[in-house]
């Protein structure tokens, strides 16, 4: 992995991916429990034992809402995904700063052609 | 480097945006001349594109193969469904890893802008799960493999 994204203590929560997937899932909104346990073919124990983990490395939190206990994800877990956006964005960065290159090479044989 | 824009958009979609200092020709040509698409489209250091087929036509299959010494190979599938050059590109594509991930529809346009061009593309997941299963992969792959394929995303 690139020391660029060295992952801070709160990161080590995510070492599974089951994790992984429930914090991506939180990134698009609020979920409950079975809500969460449906897409990935796991109990509800199952379940709630990861989301657990994540909610003491500070990554999700929960609310009451009757019987139920909504996640959602904490300022950590947005954090996290921000950190994935940036990572993609420097990656496209990278191929198309190569694309810079590859065009200037190629534009004069190319001016004034069409398809 | 911030002429490069990339934000999502609602629950299932990424826009990205970029400028070139080449014609929509030029870009557009780069995007689906396969000679070419292996000179950039390799991701972070290490990468690279031993295989690439490019049928650049309405139905026209594509399909590019990574390597890396150390973290092995991937690769992506995907079909062209509209093409007007050198303006616009609308493919379809996933992954497999080796499974296939679910499909990517992605739109792409090269907008004449001054004396280079503008693209953008936006892509539209299926659905927010998708989108969350494309998050959760790309952390899972110690983000290097998984940028190669996000951003293989046009």
């Amino acid at each position: 992995m690139s020391s660029t994204f060295e992952l801070n203590a709160s990161f080590s929560a995510l070492a599974d991916p089951t994790r992984r997937a429930i914090l991506a899932r939180l990134a698009s909104g609020e979920a409950t429990v079975m809500e969460l346990a449906k897409p990935f073919e796991m109990t509800q124990p199952a379940i709630s034992q990861h989301l657990k983990v994540l909610e003491e490395a500070g990554l999700i939190v929960q609310r009451i809402d009757g019987a139920k206990r909504p996640r959602r994800l904490a300022t950590a877990g947005i954090a996290a995904m921000d950190q994935w956006l940036a990572m993609l964005r420097k990656a496209f960065e990278k191929n198309y700063d190569r694309l810079d290159e590859v065009l200037a090479a190629m534009e004069p044989t190319t001016k004034g052609k069409r398809r | 480097m911030t002429k490069m824009t990339l934000k999502t958009e609602g629950d299932t979609h990424i826009v990205v945006t970029r400028r070139f200092a080449a014609s929509p020709e030029a870009v557009y040509r780069a995007h689906t001349d396969p000679k070419i698409i292996q000179k950039w489209l390799l991701g972070p250091e290490g990468w690279t594109m031993p295989a690439c087929i490019c049928d650049a036509r309405p139905g026209g299959k594509f399909r590019y193969e990574w390597s890396h010494p150390r973290q092995g190979r991937f690769h992506i599938t995907g079909e062209f469904v509209e093409l007007e050059p050198p303006h616009r590109i609308v493919h379809i594509e996933r992954m497999h890893l080796p499974d296939p991930t679910p499909d990517n529809h992605v739109e792409t346009w090269f907008d004449a802008d001054g004396t280079g061009t503008l693209m953008t593309i936006r892509m539209t997941l299926p659905d927010e799960q998708t989108r969350a299963a494309m998050l959760s992969t790309g952390m899972e792959r110690g983000m290097e493999a998984s940028y190669v394929r996000l951003e293989r995303i046009f």
